[in-house]
């Protein structure tokens, strides 16, 4: 243990510098820094997605253009990784063989915090398979024989798919002949597997293959797909269709719905938050009113002369056909005018979930008056005088 | 709809104004309002006149009240001195000329200064006043002001004689007994002694009123000017308190309470006003200490939003005179819609409904 702890010390402290290159070919310098154990471990699996080596395999110099990793160099870093994790969870004091990926992301964030606003950017630490992109093994042997029938057409596991799906439609199409010969056919209905599910898209297939398809290869796929599922399927076939099959989650069940609460006098009403740019509002809701709406305790009207605010805040009502009905209280601060109306209206908007039904916060989600408006101000950037604005361009 | 919130056109006396007339518009003839306000008119409201060719103002509590106390004034006791007060757009100066039209039907004398504001900002000359040094004349306004004055006033001025011998300069003067009317003519021809006439003016009808010939009604727009700061200053930069300015020191003598045979009706404003807050409305704020002390035994009247029952009534008129011309305003949710984004403020109303 300390052996190869100390070979990974010697052989694989280069790595951790956040911004550098991965370059294995240099693994064997030793690197002078007083690393801490901590960097010393964990120097191999900390790395940035970006990282281009240029590795020489044994064969098959001739079809090298982009790079490539061997299938030992893989398994070598999927060794390396686990190892990493046992003492990772070694170090956070937790089991090493109930370590998940999540407990992973964790301890990696807490021990090497990050102020990086590139979420990408961030020290990561995953199973090489989803760091190294996925690539082909050689397909052919020593002799140049290439080993799949069709690697001449040049795509050739999208042909083979293609081949296997064909197949498969033939056979049901005989079987069910031999049915209808025999009169023992039956219709049947199955849609119920599709319901809240969506074909592959283009890129997923991609990814799944592992080669590059145009649209029309990829639109004639789901033609066959779609009219195997026209035939009835053993289970199988239908485990076949499944695996090209990805679930839609639906949104808004998600949508949270604040508790209505009681005060001293009994009357309803529900409170809830609301931002936009850097305001930010909370605003109650009575349940029964006459409309008055009253901003950090001035009228409304007096607190939003432009009209053009006070319309933001009648949009939610006006939406419910609400508009004479409730009473507002709330507060806001930071942002302009615009934005505290922005931050109020969906404050008032998240308050009235809890008075309407289901159906209603649908709408209201569909019409865009629940969702957090992400727009922020850009960034100066240097070089130019605002954010997008260049600075006056001179000929001479 | 309520039934009955229809206009309720009368040419006849605002003295038979009741309160089951509130919320109900009557119309003025367009002559009257040539002749007794020819200054003193919102703007906004003079444009509409212009595009319904007719002036309607709209009955409302502030003002039944106000005439009632005038109905019953006891005219041997000192003016007594009502404000109006209230947010921005409420109807204060159309309260305010309700006011002055009632009076005027009744053949009282009108004071009326139409805006404070006015005599204490973007002045272009100011003189040293010839009467008294320290103070500054303000050639322009009082000249202007002399002018409207005459309008509104025109059979007074025949009637009311000066009591006193005022000495222009070396070669004019004006003797004891001669009209008033000569005087506002002086002021008005020989505009460097314009104020000086203004002051004379001020000084005679308040004398006079007290002897009972006619009744006096003070009504200035803006009042709160007169104890605020003023913008002017003078050739070596340093500012000019109002007590400096000719025309607001007579003004302060007139709306104090120490003559008889009249009433003083008086409104603050925040939007001419200089150098108070957006959202100071009650006395207290924007009178300042001064002249609260200055005003102090007055009578408040808040004047607010429509109510209900005047929302439908206003807008029941802008109906009727084909102002509204979108599909959606004769709907109940026009309505509630126009009423949600106005908050029942006559002012705010006007504004939206002008763009429908």
């Amino acid at each position: 243990m300390a052996a190869s702890c100390v070979s990974c010390c010697a052989a694989l402290s280069c790595r951790l510098f956040l911004g550098g290159r991965v370059n294995l070919a240099r693994r064997q310098v030793l690197w002078k820094a007083a690393a801490a154990e901590l960097q010393t471990v964990f120097g191999s699996q900390i790395l940035r997605l970006r990282h281009t080596t240029v590795v020489t395999t044994k064969k098959n110099v001739a079809s090298l253009r982009c790079e490539t990793y061997t299938v030992d160099f893989i398994k070598k870093q999927i060794e390396e990784f686990n190892l990493g994790k046992r003492h990772l969870a070694n170090m956070m004091g937790e089991d090493p063989e109930t370590f998940t990926q999540e407990d992973i992301d964790r301890a990696i964030a807490y021990l090497f915090p990050s102020g990086l606003f590139e979420k990408r950017a961030r020290p990561i630490m995953k199973h090489p398979e989803q760091i190294f992109p996925k690539q082909k093994a050689t397909q052919w042997g020593e002799d140049g024989r290439p080993f799949h029938f069709l690697f001449y057409t040049g795509k050739q596991s999208y042909y083979s798919l293609m081949h296997d799906a064909y197949g498969k439609l033939l056979n049901l199409e005989k079987h069910k002949n031999e049915l209808q010969a025999k009169g023992l056919f039956s219709e049947e209905a199955k849609t119920k597997d599709l319901i809240g599910s969506r074909w592959l898209i283009k890129e997923e297939l991609e990814e799944m293959l592992v080669e590059k398809l145009s649209d029309q290869d990829y639109a004639q796929f789901i033609r066959l797909l779609e009219r195997l599922l026209t035939l009835q399927c053993g289970a199988a076939e239908k485990e076949f269709l499944q695996s090209f099959r990805r679930s839609v989650t639906i949104q808004s069940k998600k949508q949270l719905i604040e508790p209505v609460q009681y005060d001293e006098q009994g009357m309803a009403f529900s409170t809830s938050e609301g931002k936009r740019k850097s305001a930010k509002a909370e605003a109650v809701v009575y349940e029964h009113g006459s409309g008055r709406i009253k901003v950090n305790g001035i009228d409304y009207l007096l607190y939003f002369p432009v009209t053009q605010d006070r319309e933001q805040l009648m949009f939610p009502f006006h939406f419910l056909d609400r508009l004479g009905k409730h009473d507002v209280t709330c507060t806001v601060s930071g942002g302009g005018r615009s934005a505290q109306a922005g931050a109020i209206r969906l404050a008032m908007a998240r308050a009235l979930c809890s008075f309407v039904t289901e159906e209603e916060v649908e709408w209201m989600r569909q019409a865009g008056l629940l969702t957090v408006d992400p727009r922020i101000r850009e960034r100066k950037k240097p070089g130019q005088e605002g954010a997008r604005r260049k600075f006056t361009w001179k000929k001479r | 709809m309520l039934k009955g919130m229809r206009r309720l056109i009368s040419k006849v006396h605002k003295a038979k104004h009741e309160e089951q007339h509130e919320g109900q518009h009557y119309s003025l003839p367009l002559q009257d309002m040539k002749t007794i306000f020819p200054h003193g008119l919102p703007p906004r409201f003079v444009m509409q006149m212009k595009t319904f060719n007719e002036a309607c103002l709209m009955v409302r509590k502030p003002a039944l009240e106000l005439l009632h106390h005038l109905k019953n004034t006891n005219f041997d006791h000192p003016a007594v001195r009502y404000v109006l007060y209230g947010e921005k757009g409420t109807g204060k100066t159309l309260s305010l000329c309700h006011i002055i039209h009632f009076c005027a039907k009744q053949d009282w004398l009108i004071l009326h200064i139409p805006d404070g504001h006015l005599w204490v900002k973007n002045c272009q000359d100011l003189l040293q006043s010839t009467y008294n040094k320290q103070r500054f004349d303000q050639p322009l306004e009082a000249s202007v002001w002399l002018k409207n004055f005459k309008t509104a006033n025109e059979r007074f001025l025949s009637q009311i004689k000066i009591q006193e011998k005022y000495v222009w300069n070396k070669r004019e003067s004006v003797e004891k007994g001669s009209l008033l009317g000569e005087v506002v003519e002086q002021g008005i021809t020989r505009v460097r002694n314009a104020t000086d006439a203004v002051g004379i003016v001020l000084k005679e009808l308040k004398r006079q009123s007290s002897l009972g010939i006619f009744r006096l009604l003070v009504a200035v727009d803006g009042v709160n000017a007169l104890w605020g700061r003023t913008t002017l200053k003078r050739e070596d930069k340093s500012p000019i308190a109002p007590e400096e300015l000719a025309l607001i020191y007579n003004l302060r003598k007139m709306v104090k309470n120490d003559w008889h045979g009249g009433a003083i009706v008086l409104t603050l404003s925040q939007t001419g006003s200089l150098f108070k807050p957006r959202r100071a409305c009650l006395p207290q704020e924007l009178l300042g200490k001064e002249g609260f002390d200055a005003l102090d035994p007055f009578i408040p009247i808040l004047v607010s939003n429509y109510n209900p029952k005047e929302f439908e009534s206003c807008i029941q008129y802008y109906l009727e005179n084909s102002w509204l011309q979108h599909e959606k305003a004769h709907t109940e949710e026009g309505k509630k819609e126009l009423l949600f984004l106005s908050n029942a403020n006559p002012g705010q109303l006007e504004r939206l409904c002008a763009y429908l």
